[in-house]
């Protein structure tokens, strides 16, 4: 795991009398992407998360899509590639049986943010149009090795370029912790609407993963979305 | 979504406010809609015959519905994003409804209970979702149908309005959803259809951004700057440079009338919608359902809006689809072509009839202007020789002249007074060197002069180059130079040089 040292993180997306930027403490994360291998093995040690022994309410039908069987990870799912397909309730499983956890939405796009050489991307030229090519790619059939990127500043691979990634709280980029403002409130972005509230309309990377994050629900398993761990 | 619901009872009352489970559900069941839509509430969707939609790619068109009665129609678009040509050895990677752009064309009928499912591809990269402008509720179905990769969503309207309605994505960030290609035409038919025409096509015109200059080679990348400053690299009709030119133009025949469900998905520019050699017979304006004008030659076009034009064929050829902004045509590729084939009607365009070589002063016109030209001149020499005073007509039009003449030249060193430069040039002024002998005047500003001469007594020794006057220069410049500064010295007429000239 890297260092992540404290530091601030700037929501796309905010409410009124939200603060411009959040505080973030120090914290772990993984170098790089949870990799079939290690994903194997967790489900090896805890039989209920295998393919057909998950219970639905805790992984849609995409769950492990990509291996042949339950304890097989087929030629779509190489041992070193990320695994994807892997559902938020079964990231937070593998996470705490490691004694670790999911980041956070601030903490992951903490560690993000880095450039290559300095702490803030958004100034190192070319930074930001790299990122932005990841996503206007669909995604590979087989994906490269975890960790096959380029470590950014705090030394973690592949935090753009690879795979989406879980964060714990993966759904709250619309919640204000105001129930009742809640329900008013827009959580699926639809044009306009999406810009309103937001702090830098030109930063589209930010945007996709705060509409991606949205399109999700705990249980669902999509292909190029994986998970990396924190403590 | 009845899975989703099934998962979430576990969970506290917080994470399933964050989770938003009331957003997804759709605003009305498709028996609802259909009773919203009839509010005697007779006939219930359930008993509506049911259809599955015939979608067209582009630049095809579904056939007329051609039904009396409202159907539920079951609509299944596929987003997938696909790598793709846009010109000549440029790829881009286009998110589709579909897999082209524009997306696949929707026919409904007005009344007809659409059931849509939205089906995102595994191997997006993205959720999406789809905004119909023929939908009357929220987001125009956005809400309901955000849709991550490898899911599915299905939301249910009634389609109320008539019209021809673009449809998009609206998944933030919306313009680069829809630059990338998100973006497609639903005809909403009226109830009694549209009059009938022999041909009917599907173009949309869009604005890309690439991070590469326009024609720079290989994978081409969204251009998050341009996009922001609204400085497309390609404007192009369904999706590519060149889609609709060759071998894949539009086709018709002379005497058919062609009907274009023209749209722009943008998601910025607007366009000057224009068929170069034809007048569109009839504009369904901004995709309404009455043609508000006749006889148009070119329709605007807003970004998110689209136009219905018909038009009849009358004679053979290549008639070219352009947005009339024209750099966007001629520099960024909004081209098209429909291609007429049939007999010529000469009495309706004649083709070229005559063609034959110009040679300016050598073409029997050009020598026919040539000796009307030497008529006038000889004209003008007789009337002078006849009465040589109006050759310079008067002294004071040969002062007014000259000393346009005078300040070209001599005043540069004989100074605008007159009075020279003492020891270097000579003065004009008084000078008795002028005065004395008028037809040396003449060869001195023909020929020149250098070498030592004395004026009013001081001796000068420079050089005097000739000069490029003409004849009537010649005379005017004199007649001006001895008659100014208080000289009164005579004036020189254009015989005076003339005779001079002829002396040696």
């Amino acid at each position: 795991m890297v260092r992540i040292p404290a530091g601030t993180y700037a929501p796309i997306l905010r409410g009124a009398d939200e603060p411009e930027r959040v505080p973030v403490a120090a914290f772990l994360l993984d170098a790089r992407p949870v990799t079939n291998a290690e994903f194997l093995a967790f489900v090896r040690a805890h039989p209920k998360w295998q393919r057909s022994r998950v219970s639905p309410l805790f992984a849609d039908t995409g769950y492990l899509g990509d291996w042949t069987g339950d304890l097989e990870l087929g030629p779509r799912a190489p041992a070193d590639a990320p695994v994807v397909r892997v559902s938020w309730f079964a990231a937070r499983a593998f996470a705490a049986a490691q004694g670790k956890r999911l980041p956070t939405t601030a903490e992951w796009e903490r560690a993000a943010a880095a450039g290559f050489t300095s702490a803030d991307g958004a100034t190192e030229s070319g930074f930001s149009a790299t990122v932005l090519a990841w996503y206007t790619k669909p995604s590979p059939e087989t994906l490269p090795a975890a960790g096959s990127g380029r470590a950014n500043f705090f030394g973690a691979h592949d935090l753009h370029g690879l795979v989406w990634e879980w964060v714990d709280d993966f759904n709250t980029a619309m919640v204000t912790g105001e129930s009742r403002g809640d329900t008013g409130l827009d959580r699926t972005l639809f044009c306009g609407a999406g810009a309103a509230n937001a702090r830098d309309l030109t930063n589209y990377p930010a945007f996709m993963r705060v509409g991606f994050r949205s399109s999700l629900r705990a249980n669902y398993a999509v292909p190029n979305l994986g998970f990396r761990c924190a403590k | 979504m009845k899975k989703t619901s099934r998962s979430l009872p576990r969970f506290p009352a917080a994470l399933l406010v964050a989770l938003g489970v009331g957003a997804w559900v759709p605003a009305l069941s498709a028996e609802e809609a259909a009773v919203a839509a009839k509010p005697n509430g007779k006939k219930l969707a359930a008993d509506l015959p049911v259809e599955i939609a015939h979608l067209t790619q582009p630049p095809m068109v579904p056939p007329p519905i051609g039904r009396k009665h409202p159907a539920k129609v079951v609509v299944d678009l596929e987003v997938k994003e696909v790598t793709k040509r846009l010109a000549d050895g440029v790829e881009y990677t286009f998110w589709t409804y579909g897999g082209e752009v524009p997306g696949k064309f929707i026919r409904v009928r007005e009344g007809d209970v659409v059931e849509f499912h939205l089906n995102n591809h595994p191997s997006s990269k993205l959720p999406h979702n789809i905004d119909l402008h023929a939908v009357t509720g929220p987001g125009g179905g956005a809400a309901s149908t955000f849709t991550a990769p490898g899911h599915s969503s299905q939301f249910t309207f009634t389609a109320l309005n008539a019209g021809l309605y673009v449809y998009h994505c609206a998944t933030a960030p919306v313009p680069m959803h829809i630059s990338n290609g998100m973006y497609g035409l639903i005809l909403v038919e009226p109830k009694d259809g549209l009059p009938p025409v022999d041909r009917e096509y599907y173009v949309m015109q869009g604005d890309i951004y690439t991070q590469g200059a326009n024609g720079d080679q290989g994978l081409q990348y969204f251009d998050n700057t341009k996009a922001v400053d609204e400085r497309p690299t390609y404007i192009v009709f369904n999706g590519a440079v060149g889609s609709l030119t060759g071998d894949k133009a539009l086709q018709a025949k002379v005497g058919e009338t062609v009907r274009l469900y023209f749209g722009v998905g943008g998601p910025n520019i607007t366009s000057s919608f224009h068929v170069i050699g034809e007048i569109f017979d009839k504009v369904y304006a901004e995709g309404g359902t009455r043609f508000a004008q006749e006889n148009v030659q070119t329709t605007m076009v807003p970004s998110g809006g689209s136009t219905i034009v018909d038009f009849k064929v009358d004679v053979p050829g290549t008639f070219i689809l352009v947005d009339h902004s024209l750099t966007r045509a001629f520099n960024k590729g909004a081209i098209g072509m429909l291609k007429v084939t049939g007999p010529e009607t000469p009495v309706i365009y004649s083709g070229k009839e005559v063609d034959e070589v110009y040679l300016g002063q050598a073409s029997d016109a050009g020598a026919k202007a040539s000796a009307r030209e030497a008529e006038l001149v000889a004209k003008k020499a007789a009337a002078i020789a006849a009465n040589p005073e109006i050759a310079n007509i008067t002294k004071e039009i040969q002062l007014e002249r000259g000393k346009k003449v005078f300040l070209t030249s001599c005043f540069a060193c004989h100074m605008a007074d007159g009075k020279g430069l003492p020891n270097v040039f000579p003065p004009l002024a008084g000078s008795d060197f002028l005065k004395a002998d008028k037809d040396r005047a003449i060869r001195i500003v023909t020929k020149g002069l250098s070498g030592p001469i004395t004026v009013n007594g001081k001796p000068y020794n420079n050089v005097m180059p000739p000069q490029q006057f003409t004849e009537d220069q010649i005379a005017d410049v004199l007649t001006y130079v001895m008659n100014t500064w208080g000289n009164d010295f005579g004036t020189v007429s254009l015989a005076d040089v003339k005779r001079v000239h002829s002396q040696n």
